[in-house]
């Protein structure tokens, strides 16, 4: 059989018959679902639409970095939601690396009481489900905290009680003098790395310190009424979840982290070695930068698993988007259908973009030829 | 000659047997007689057995005691239900059911009937296809507080957070009154009530909300009952009761008249102990009321001493209350709860 004005024979195999069946398959099926919903929602008078995203929302969230008041509407309390578990899902994933990295360490340092201690460590966290760590830390452990009159001090200004940690903030900060210097800090920091001319450590200090000296005045959490105002509040379900999230995907990584390590050549160790580097030297300078490259696929999972898990908020009141959307807004409308359809979006999104950012830099790092 | 002749005879016979019939089933309309005990009635019937749905557990209308045996003012309306019905208070499964699940549960019909402390809504009684029957207990949801946070009414709590569940009205009660208040109350939603009030307790949030009824229950599983007060202010109107599907009134109407029957008892101070000083009774309305005088039972598919059995098993709707809620439970006051006679608002309607 030829294929119509086509120059290359074109043959239909067997292969190509099956991808198509499972396709149709595929389609049919969805369009089942789609049917059986529709069917369904008609039977029960309910119509599919997202107006319900402009009515106003009147719950309060308890913790938002978004500004939030009362009455504003469904779509933007998704918003504040997510931007929630953004930054739920940043601080978790640079907490778990940093944990990970040193557990991994750690376990392949030679001093037996590190390893052991790391070894111990890791198998009691991943062998425990994440959701019952996290509700023990929520319970078992921030709730044991003093309240707010008997407040343990970490720091200046610095208060931790059963309300959550209390740190002051630049007056301004936020808003205008923090984001430019901290932009500048950044790209300092990657050209310093960039070019190994600067000791980044040292430049990272300056501008510290620059930025303490902007930010001279302070908002600083002050005693009063019902407790502590001011300041700004890390409340004891973001820090729940945030460590317990944090911890738990960290003993993977730290595994990943022993393994790639393992998988590097010994006679890079040797060599490095017999140039006279020091440990930390041969660590960091040639061990870690060759196993970064086998470490970046399984990071990615990693990655993605702290998203997904940041979901787990909703059994201690952490209002992310699940605890938001899924659970008050739907309640509050009836809209399930609507509701679920755009949370599944929401997180396939959200771990599609951060898949293709972790591919983006392992291609990056790929050695040029291979 | 002869088949032909038995051939007539049979065809007349079968004529006669089908216009017998016909006469039967149009007599026994036109009386109104025994009517059909409807499908549900009749299946609990033929099972021996009331599927009953409950609270998972909560003082007050729903717990088990000691010996692992379901109590509560739900409970034994579940009881008096089967009483009523299948004459035995044993014959009754007690189905636990969460909040997301009972509605479905008996949409589904794997319970006969839902009483778990359930507000009855426009919503669910229009969208969920249920038909909300009596009102077993009347609720608002109000706040329980430290005594220590010195606030006498919830409009002063301005700066407070309060624990309270996910996915309820109560949330949005809370955000309603803030706003009418002009005062900013954090809340924070748990999934169960129990870690709602173990964060209050743990000083996580100044107070817990929830349904007055709920609130009793929770206050007196805390460590230090005294340190806990409730709030004389009502955010909302929450008329709690036993729910059945819709589309079967003969089964509507005997779980509304077994509550009926349980708020009479008390209006005629007939209790479980003195009932039996009744039957000698020359009132009429106590005696139609008893079945003494027959007539009213069968009305409704039930046999004359339906009532004398519920009240028997159970007591009445006043012994209930003290048991499960008075003084003899919460110390949770009567208020709203007490029958129209004496300022509450339970107002059976008459039996005859």
């Amino acid at each position: 059989m030829q294929d119509i004005g086509a120059g290359a024979p074109w043959r239909p195999s067997r292969r190509f018959a099956l991808k198509l069946a499972g396709v149709v398959a595929l389609a049919l099926f969805l369009a089942w679902l789609g049917h059986n919903v529709a069917e369904n929602m008609a039977q029960r008078g309910m119509h599919f639409s997202f107006d319900f995203l402009h009515d106003p929302f009147g719950v309060d969230i308890s913790f938002h970095i978004l500004p939030w008041q009362l009455g504003q509407s469904h779509g933007y309390a998704l918003l504040v939601a997510l931007v929630n578990t953004l930054f739920t899902a940043a601080i978790a994933i640079l907490l778990a690396s940093a944990l990970g990295l040193l557990l991994g360490l750690m376990r392949l340092s030679g001093n037996p009481l590190a390893s052991g201690a790391s070894y111990a460590g890791i198998e009691c966290v991943r062998n425990v489900p994440l959701l019952t760590q996290i509700i023990f830390l929520y319970i078992g452990a921030l709730q044991l905290l003093p309240p707010a009159r008997a407040s343990i001090v970490l720091g200046p200004d610095i208060y931790l009680n059963v309300r959550g940690l209390f740190v002051p903030v630049p007056e301004w900060g936020w808003s205008w003098a923090v984001w430019p210097v901290a932009a500048l800090s950044v790209l300092a920091l990657l050209r310093a790395q960039w070019r190994q001319r600067v000791p980044a450590a040292l430049l990272a200090a300056a501008l510290a310190t620059l930025f303490f000296a902007f930010a001279a005045s302070w908002n600083r959490p002050v005693l009063r009424g019902f407790g502590f105002s001011g300041g700004w509040l890390l409340t004891p379900e973001l820090l729940a979840v945030w460590i317990g999230v944090s911890v738990y995907v960290s003993a993977f990584i730290a595994e990943i982290v022993r393994s790639t390590i393992g998988g590097v050549a010994k006679g890079q160790r040797e060599a490095a070695a017999s140039l006279g580097l020091k440990w930390h030297q041969e660590m960091f300078l040639v061990i870690l930068p060759q196993a970064l490259r086998a470490m970046i696929p399984p990071l990615t999972n990693q990655y993605l698993n702290v998203v997904k898990a940041t979901t787990l908020g909703a059994a201690v009141a952490f209002p992310e988007v699940v605890q938001v959307f899924a659970r008050s807004i739907m309640n509050q409308t009836g809209r399930s259908v609507e509701i679920m359809l755009m949370i599944l979006t929401i997180y396939v999104g959200l771990n599609l973009i951060l898949a293709s950012l972790m591919n983006a830099w392992n291609r990056r790092l790929e050695i040029p030829g291979r | 000659m002869r088949s032909k002749w038995i051939t007539k005879a049979r065809i007349s016979g079968v004529l006669l047997a089908l216009c017998a019939t016909g006469f039967a089933a149009t007599s026994a309309q036109a009386q109104g007689a025994l009517p059909a005990p409807g499908p549900t009635a009749a299946a609990i019937k033929q099972r021996g057995q009331l599927n009953c749905g409950i609270d998972t557990g909560i003082p007050g209308f729903a717990y088990q005691d000691g010996a692992r045996k379901w109590q509560g003012l739900d409970v034994d309306y579940c009881r008096a239900i089967a009483a009523a019905l299948l004459g035995d208070v044993e014959k009754v499964r007690f189905v636990p059911t969460t909040t997301p699940t009972r509605f479905t549960l008996l949409q589904s019909g794997d319970i006969d009937v839902l009483i778990r402390d359930s507000t009855h809504t426009f919503s669910r009684n229009a969208s969920l296809s249920l038909q909300p029957t009596a009102v077993n207990f009347y609720a608002g949801q109000s706040f329980m507080v430290r005594k220590s946070l010195n606030v006498a009414k919830a409009a002063e709590m301005n700066g407070a957070t309060i624990c309270t569940l996910a996915g309820s009205s109560l949330e949005l009660n809370i955000g309603d009154f803030a706003r009418a208040n002009n005062i900013k109350i954090a809340t924070l939603t748990f999934d169960k009530s129990e870690e709602a009030a173990k964060a209050a307790e743990a000083g996580r949030c100044d107070g817990y909300s929830d349904d007055t009824g709920s609130l009793a229950a929770v206050r007196s599983t805390m460590q230090k009952v005294d340190d806990w007060m409730i709030l004389p202010d009502n955010l909302s109107k929450e008329p709690l009761g036993p729910y059945v599907r819709s589309g079967d009134d003969r089964w509507r109407d005997i779980v509304y008249w077994v509550d009926a029957a349980l708020k009479t008892a008390e209006e005629y101070e007939i209790t479980r102990d003195n009932i039996e000083s009744f039957r000698t009774s020359t009132k009429p309305a106590i005696r139609r009321f008893l079945g003494l005088d027959a007539g009213l039972a069968k009305m409704i598919g039930l046999d004359d001493e339906w009532v004398v059995r519920v009240i028997k098993a159970v007591g009445n709707y006043g012994e209930l209350y003290d048991m499960h809620f008075g003084a003899k439970g919460l110390q949770l006051p009567r208020g709203q709860n007490n029958l129209y006679s004496h300022g509450g608002l339970h107002y059976p309607l008459p039996f005859r």
